[in-house]
């Protein structure tokens, strides 16, 4: 497999809670990678340290970047901030929320990374954000602002400024979290469609079963910080794991908490 | 027994590595913040201009009207004050000295300084809290865009700009307070109390104020930054933050207040 990033013992803790339990993945190039489980696993937290938010406790993220260069195959979680700005130009995000600027119009949060790292003029700018507005299906809205838009249109708009430059590497955290079933199809269809037209390794987090099936390409699965699957879709669907078959099922978990888990959150320690 | 004694050292401790964090917190912040105000458009990436152009409208412009009004009162009071006392000896005169003195040399910079603390100060903080609440913050970042660059830097030039321009706006609409109430209900002649006041002030007074007004205006910015990049999530604490970004750039504003009069009185 040719992986655009490998990660490698990966360790986070929140104060003395530790939330990601030394994950070791690949994230396959140019495919469409879902990373999936409940609420609160972690799934937000493996996110931001594969962006360089968060530098990891313990372990190593590997980004390369395809060619034969010295310079691919670097530990984000080592580099100075001058090539961090280099890694965070070849990719985009779509957080949760949407993160929109809420004092910028949308044409202006889709120009905001191509005014900060380009020396375009704002003629070819107001043709690029044209562009990308019309990418995701927002033409016509430049001049509104975040408040004035539906969330499923926020969203679209949040994947139109992480396209602005063009990125190798896309990341999605919820993309259909807080949506009608009917926007959130319409968002996996975008998607799909982004994912066909342009070379992106695309990284989706979701807890939305629906999403998974129609837009996964490789799965990973976390449960409580640990990865409990790994594989592609076909593999998921044949997968034996009585965790995996009751997320694939719907079943509540039976036990909420382990007890020692249990034992530790009532003792306050 | 012993249990407590732990718990009293624990607590010690706690207490010490929460200070110990906030102190870095802050001078990294003041690391940051000097780092991209002074250095890097050395390096030649440009300051933001049109946000240092809105800020200075939101904060100084947009200002005008209510420290115009509070310091006409303020120019007011004081005269009344002043000439409660002088009229027993006679010395109606020296009312303009005490007026301009006084507004110079410490009540312009304060009270501008809290007027700005509450406006500008506390919407410094609500406006950083709720960007780092809405994961906003985080978003400038993954588009290697540096957050305090961005949002603190313009917010810092307009106010080093506008803390003394308003403070010495305050001082000229509070000394004419003062005038008109001299020569209105005081009945001094208008000529002779503005020689008076001309003689009473120094160049001095003058520039101590206003450089003590520059230094506020970088206390409640940096103030009101720390505080919003302090929220974590919510609301609440958006809102939590904003009141300790008052209160505490109050406080600061008064502790350096105290630290620069003794400077000057000894040194200038
Ligand atoms: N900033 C934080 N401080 C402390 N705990 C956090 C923080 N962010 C998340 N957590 C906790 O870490 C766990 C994982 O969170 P997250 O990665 O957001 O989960 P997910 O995105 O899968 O819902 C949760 O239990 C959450 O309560
Ligand atoms: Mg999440």
């Amino acid at each position: 497999m040719d992986a655009a990033i490998e990660v490698s013992g990966l360790t986070a803790y929140y104060g003395s809670r530790e939330v990601l339990k030394g994950l070791t993945f690949g994230i396959p190039r140019l495919m469409t990678t879902v990373v999936v489980g409940g609420s609160g696993c972690g799934k937000t937290t493996l996110l931001k340290h594969l962006i360089g938010l968060l530098k990891p406790a313990k372990g190593t993220i590997n980004v390369k970047c395809g060619c034969t260069s010295d310079k691919c195959g670097k530990d984000i979680t080592m580099m100075d901030d001058a090539a961090l700005i280099e890694f965070k130009k070849k990719m985009g995000v779509l957080f949760q929320g949407a993160a929109l600027l809420n004092s910028l119009s949308l044409a202006d949060n889709v120009a905001l990374p191509l005014r900060e790292h380009t020396q375009l003029k704002q003629p070819i700018i107001d043709i690029i954000v044209r562009m990308k507005l019309d990418l995701v299906g927002l033409t016509g809205f430049g001049d509104y602002y975040p408040a004035q838009l539906s969330g499923g249109m926020k969203k679209r708009a949040g994947i139109a400024r992480a396209m602005a430059m063009d990125p190798e590497l896309l990341f999605f955290d919820e993309p259909s979290a807080g949506l009608d079933p009917v926007t959130a199809a319409g968002l996996d269809e975008l998607i799909i469609s982004l994912h066909k037209t342009f070379k992106l390794t695309l990284v989706v987090v979701t807890h939305e079963l629906a999403s998974i099936f129609t837009i996964a390409d490789y799965v990973i699965m976390l449960d409580a910080g640990n990865i409990i699957f790994i594989g592609t879709i076909e593999e998921l669907k044949a997968s034996p794991n009585p965790k995996v078959l009751a997320f694939l099922q719907r079943k509540a978990e039976e036990e909420p908490y382990r007890p020692e888990d249990y034992f530790k959150i009532i003792s306050g320690s | 027994m012993p249990l407590r004694v732990e718990s009293l050292f624990g607590l010690i401790g706690r207490k010490t590595i929460y200070v110990l964090d906030n102190l870095h917190e802050v001078s990294s912040l003041i690391n940051d913040v000097f780092y991209w105000t002074l250095i890097s458009p050395l390096k030649g990436k440009q300051i933001r201009f049109r946000a240092v152009i809105t800020e200075i409208v939101r904060t100084g412009y947009n200002a005008v009207p209510i420290v115009a009004i509070i310091g006409f009162f303020v120019g007011v009071i004081l005269a009344l004050q002043a000439a409660y006392q002088l009229r027993k000896f006679g010395a109606l005169i020296y009312v303009a000295d005490l007026v301009g003195v006084s507004i110079t040399r410490e009540l312009g910079p304060i009270i501008t300084a809290i007027i700005v603390a509450g406006r500008s100060g506390s919407a410094f903080a609500a406006e950083i809290g709720s960007m780092k609440a809405a994961e906003e913050i985080d978003a400038l970042d993954t588009m290697g865009i540096n957050p305090v660059r961005f949002l603190v830097v313009p917010k810092l030039i307009a106010l080093m700009l506008m803390q003394p321009a308003l403070t010495a706006f305050f001082d000229l609409i509070g000394m004419l307070g003062g005038f008109l109430l001299a020569i209105s209900l005081l009945e001094l002649y208008p000529y002779s109390y503005y020689v008076e006041t001309l003689n009473a002030l120094s160049v001095k007074d003058l520039l101590t104020g206003l450089v003590k007004a520059w230094a506020f205006g970088v206390v409640i910015t940096l103030v009101g930054a720390y505080h919003g990049f302090k929220v974590k999530a919510g609301a609440e604490e958006v809102g939590m933050r904003t009141t300790a970004s008052v209160v505490s750039s109050i406080f600061l504003v008064i502790f350096f207040d105290f630290f620069f009069t003794t400077l000057f009185y000894y040194f200038l």
